[in-house]
């Protein structure tokens, strides 16, 4: 079996729960929530474990934001860069089925699929 | 090392402001709908290419229509099926730019059917992304010219037959059957596979462009679960054991690394070139712009309107030329009827020291009316204070405002009495000039040779003008 060293977070208002990304994963570590976003649709989740951060899921899902894949979830874990304090931090994951993490240099939640509003070192 | 995420693409907006109601995050596509998975790639692939600062995207009539929500891009939102025609002259006018023919096969092979065949044949350097999705999925489900043979639509309930409405039109095969074409795929979005497929194809659609290779056609067979009436999933398994059976995948024309690049400068009039080609040359003038008598402020909004053949619009395009000569913004815009002659014509003219937004005049400063009908439709609409210029030796009745000034012109008479009914309009002209601050009599009198390049048409032209200025210098005074 390929390896663990991948991360997916799922952006819970943002999916619309077509469930694609969830037949999609060839490791199937995705379902769909039982809950309902403000939407109406049940998103798709996380297991919390064994994705490999191949990104099929990723270009499965139709909507442009609601699937952050981490190919290498420790590598980017620790290029994490604090948008409090400017500050190259590290990030600790909190909730992985949500998607959520901590800020070590701020103390902040992190939403781990708000892609485009967060920062890592190159 | 870099740090490997896949994440919304900066080819997109953030949050999505111009979507309305409360909404601004997702897209307002239904879920599973290949039309975000499409985008997607595209928005990847121009910022990948470092060209999404570049990107000028034609959006269709269709369920794409709002694109524009979503693309961090230029965007013009073109009628039904005539994105081809509107990503032409973008490409045409801005070559740097790529743009981008997004459209749905509504909108690509029945509407607009025409219009691709003949950008294709043009081979326009642009980048054509067709959806094929089997139906109209924005109106509620009818049937498309790529609907399957026994497909239920709202529109063929008991499936589409042959005998009625004829076999699915293959686009593909169609568009690489013409020369021009340097690119022609047809991909599905129906798998991890084919979605990679698909993906390696809209990078290539683009490289193309950027490349100035020529026209590149990607057709992509795409999932619409509302108007399939099936899950999403459902909809992939459907495209893969049905839709791609009557529509085969493939490369059906890839010219693209045996031909030379484009030269795209050499592909229309340089704007050096276009003030000589409509005979706009500022050294002809010999007068100095700041020094003429026309007003600081100007704002006129002008409706001229008569019969077919009385020369209305012709006066506008005068008015508009006239214009320009002075260094005013101007726009000129026709409105008639099918009629080639004996219809009723009127046109909408502009003249601004400011920039215009829209070239409609709804409400005028000046009514020109030269048959009664005109008059009778458009008094109501000038403004208060406004004039209304009318040909009282055609007209039996009388403007009834009182807020308005009435300037009745015999101008057909005097056009008669010079030996050519077809001159009023020029008499009109010259009543404009006389009595208005807007336009510069000297001016006039220069544009008007270069109109008028017959010597004989010119002397009676001039006469007809003297005539009116004549008369509306006496109205100012
Ligand atoms: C001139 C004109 N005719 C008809 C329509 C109605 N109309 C809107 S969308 C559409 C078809 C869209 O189908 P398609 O191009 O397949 O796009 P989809 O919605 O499936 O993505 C039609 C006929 C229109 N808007 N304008
Ligand atoms: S990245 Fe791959 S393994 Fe991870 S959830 Fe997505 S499809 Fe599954
Ligand atoms: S994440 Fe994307 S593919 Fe998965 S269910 Fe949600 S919208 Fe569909
Ligand atoms: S109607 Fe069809 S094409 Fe339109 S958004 Fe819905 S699924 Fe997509």
């Amino acid at each position: 079996m390929a390896k663990a060293r991948g991360l997916v977070a799922v952006n819970f208002e943002e999916c619309k729960g077509c469930k694609l990304c969830v037949d999609a994963c060839p490791v199937d570590v995705l379902h769909l929530a039982k809950s309902f976003n403000t939407h109406g649709y049940s998103p798709a989740e996380y297991d919390g474990e064994g994705c490999t951060g191949c990104g099929i899921c990723y270009y499965a899902c139709p909507e442009p934001g609601a699937i952050t894949v981490f190919k290498r979830w420790e590598e980017a874990q620790e290029a994490y860069i604090c948008h409090n304090n400017n500050v190259q931090s590290r990030l600790s994951l909190q909730d992985s089925v949500r998607g959520l993490a901590l800020c070590d240099s701020c103390g902040q939640e992190v939403i781990l699929s708000d892609f485009l509003n967060l920062r890592f070192a190159e | 090392m870099s740090v490997k995420i896949l994440g919304k693409s900066k080819g997109f907006y953030d949050t999505f402001e111009r979507r309305p109601g409360i909404n601004k995050e997702q897209t307002h596509y239904c879920p599973g709908c290949g039309h975000g998975i499409l985008h997607k790639l595209i928005a990847e692939a121009v910022v990948d290419f470092g060209v999404a600062e570049n990107l000028i995207f034609i959006s269709p009539v269709g369920c794409s229509v709002f694109s524009f929500y979503y693309f961090n891009a230029g965007n013009f939102q073109a009628a039904h099926g005539r994105a081809p025609a509107v990503a032409t002259g973008v490409k045409r006018a801005k070559p740097e730019s790529i743009v981008i023919s997004y459209q749905g096969d509504g909108d690509l092979a029945a509407i607009g059917g025409n219009e691709i065949l003949h950008a294709a044949n043009r081979g326009e350097a642009i980048t054509v992304f067709f959806v094929n999705n089997a139906i109209y999925g924005m109106t509620g489900g009818q049937m498309a010219p790529t609907t399957l043979i026994g497909q239920k639509t709202t529109t063929t309930p008991y499936g589409r037959t042959l005998q009625n409405e004829g076999y699915p039109i293959r686009m593909a095969e169609i568009i690489s059957s013409l020369e021009s074409p340097v690119y022609v795929e047809r991909v599905m979005l129906a798998d991890t596979r084919s979605i990679n497929a698909a993906r390696k194809a809209v990078r290539k659609g683009i490289k193309n462009q950027i490349e100035n290779k020529g026209f590149s056609f990607v057709e992509v067979l795409s999932t619409c679960p509302t108007g399939w009436k099936m899950t999403p999933p459902q909809s992939q398994e459907w495209i893969k054991s049905t839709l791609s059976e009557t529509f085969p995948l493939g490369v059906y024309k890839d010219i693209s690394d045996q031909v030379e690049p484009l030269d795209l400068s050499q592909n229309f009039a340089p704007s050096e070139r276009i003030p000589k080609l409509i005979g706009l040359e500022q050294d002809k003038l010999d007068y100095d712009i700041a020094t003429m008598k026309i007003a600081k402020e100007i704002d006129q909004e002008i409706r001229i309107s008569g019969f077919g053949g009385q020369g209305v619009l012709t006066l506008g395009v005068w008015l508009s030329e006239i214009g320009m000569r002075e260094d005013l913004n101007v726009s000129w815009i026709p409105s008639y009827g099918p009629e080639m002659r004996g219809g009723t014509a009127n046109c909408h003219v502009k003249l601004s020291r400011t920039s215009i937004g829209s070239p409609l005049v709804t409400h005028p400063s000046i009514l020109i009316a030269m048959n009664r009908p005109s008059l009778e439709k458009f008094e109501e609409d000038v403004i208060e204070g406004g004039a209304i210029i009318w040909d009282n030796s055609l007209i039996d009745i009388e403007p009834t405002r009182k807020d308005i000034k009435n300037i009745p012109v015999p101008a057909t008479e005097i056009a008669n009495e010079l030996g050519n009914t077809r001159i009023s309009n020029v008499v009109i002209l010259g009543v404009l000039a006389g009595f208005s601050d807007f336009l510069d009599p000297l001016v006039v009198q220069r544009v008007l040779p270069l109109i008028f390049k017959k010597k004989h048409l010119l002397e009676i032209n001039l006469k007809a003008f003297q005539k009116g200025l004549e008369l509306g210098r006496e109205l100012l005074a």
